[in-house]
């Protein structure tokens, strides 16, 4: 399997490639994401206990599974880094965190936003919650470590390890919080959703889930073939592109 | 072996001169317990109710701070680069080193944790507690403080940025250790927290060194 998946680890295939199925992933996501939103914002029924402001579901479980997403995907492309010494991995390392970052942030803002018409408060030192909160701290660490360093190269392979590191520690701190919460308080305020969710609901948010799963690996594209040309800027094939591209504009 | 000896024999010798070393961290332990009761207020319940808390936060924080400084002079001074270089296992020095900083850094807390004790009101069961989860939580602070060390090594900003990697690594041992003293404090029992904690140092023990090991090779470069 690694002879056939080698090749597309040279970063000028893996431009290629990533150039080829931006515009399709960036439509789809752009698509699903609207149909996903305006589905579930508008034409699903009111919850019958939370009214209108539940309709935050559609943005708030898709960012908050995708932050965990983009962390587990992270962590791979930085075991790959780091055993077989791919550098398009490392560059992918950093080209994701930003975005998982961001997705983290959104799930916390938007859960804040939702907990304050229904818990009553912004924020409560709820497991979820805090993992979610330490989930951003790593991965502001992988972020603030590539950028540390005078040499990019040692960045990129810095963050990759603390990425592995971090990966390892995650399932611990989420438990050790779980417990730490469950000796403090009950958690009785979470326990207001329904069991299951009714199918009309149901819909819109898989398609959410699908759309940020869709938006995520758009943006790692984008994100990664610029991260490929900064790091390959004086190569000779990055030299005839942008001589071309000169050309043409 | 004979390469852990030198390099911890040579640690030794460093430590003896340059006292800074151990002696500030400890300081700074005691400074930072002593504001907690200023500036929260020196009642004894309230004292004994957060003193877990306190005790593990000081703790991390003084690993933390000598911890900049583990490698920094042989990064400098280019005995790292020689240890790369060199065909005696480097894994023995990353052991040392380890070892060594938790001798001058965490070592100073056991011995010095009957005062802190008597500062903040804990009883004799709470002050065994403090003991035992130091003991057994800082040789990890330790192991997690070398990482990072390790991976901002030649980082321009490295102390600052070397607090923010490790803190979130630190939580499930604050969380666990300070629970055992709460627990210790009303008197039930807390084998189970220890439990974990000597679970985590385990882990902790078979994979950091070969983290920092990585770490540092790819600082050297």
């Amino acid at each position: 399997m690694f002879k056939w998946l080698d090749p597309y680890a040279k970063p000028e295939t893996l431009y290629r490639i990533c150039g080829l199925w931006f515009p399709w992933l960036m439509t789809a996501a752009v698509a699903t994401l609207l149909l996903g939103t305006v589905w579930g914002l508008a034409f699903t029924p009111a919850d019958y206990q939370q009214g209108d402001s539940y309709r935050i579901i559609h943005i708030h479980v898709p960012s908050a599974i995708w932050s965990m997403g983009a962390y587990s995907s992270m962590a791979i492309a930085a075991l790959i880094a780091l055993v077989w010494q791919v550098k398009a991995a490392q560059w992918a390392v950093g080209a994701i965190a930003p975005i998982g970052a961001v997705f983290t942030v959104i799930a916390l803002f938007t859960g804040a936003a939702w907990g304050k018409p229904m818990w009553g408060t912004w924020w409560v030192w709820d497991a979820r919650l805090t993992s979610e909160l330490i989930l951003l701290f790593l991965y502001l660490g992988v972020i603030a470590l590539s950028g540390a360093f005078a040499d990019r190269q040692t960045g990129a392979k810095a963050s990759a390890l603390l990425a592995v590191v971090g990966v390892v520690n995650l399932p611990i701190i989420h438990f050790s919080v779980e417990w730490w919460n469950t000796l403090h308080q009950g958690a009785t305020i979470t326990k207001f959703a329904k069991p299951s969710i009714d199918a009309s609901m149901l819909w819109p948010l898989l398609i959410s889930i699908l759309a940020f799963g869709l938006w995520l690996a758009a943006l790692t594209c984008l994100r990664l073939k610029t991260a490929i040309l900064q790091n390959e800027q004086h190569r000779p094939w990055v030299r005839q592109l942008t001589a071309s591209a000169a050309k043409e504009g | 072996m004979v390469m852990f000896k030198a390099a911890f024999v040579r640690e030794w010798r460093l430590l003896a001169r340059q006292k800074a070393d151990w002696l500030n961290p400890l300081m700074f332990f005691l400074i930072v317990l002593t504001l907690f009761p200023l500036g929260i207020g020196a009642k004894p319940n309230l004292l004994a109710e957060i003193a877990p808390g306190i005790i593990w936060i000081a703790a991390l924080l003084s690993v933390l701070l000598g911890a900049e400084r583990l490698f920094k002079d042989d990064f400098r001074q280019g005995v790292l680069e020689q240890l790369v270089a060199a065909e005696e296992p480097m894994l023995a020095y990353v052991l040392a080193k380890i070892v060594s900083s938790w001798c001058s850094t965490a070592l100073p807390l056991l011995l010095i944790s009957p005062l802190i004790a008597l500062l903040l009101g804990l009883d004799t069961a709470a002050w065994l507690a403090v003991l035992l989860t130091l003991l057994l939580g800082t040789p990890l602070l330790n192991l997690l403080a070398a990482l990072g060390a390790a991976l901002t090594l030649s980082a321009d900003k490295g102390g600052i940025l070397l607090a923010l990697l490790i803190l979130p690594l630190y939580i499930p041992l604050l969380i666990f250790a300070s629970a055992a003293v709460d627990q210790a404090s009303l008197g039930l029992d807390y084998s189970g927290q220890l439990a974990v904690l000597s679970a985590m140092l385990c882990l902790a023990l078979a994979l950091v060194p070969l983290a920092v090991l990585k770490a540092l090779k790819l600082n050297v470069g």
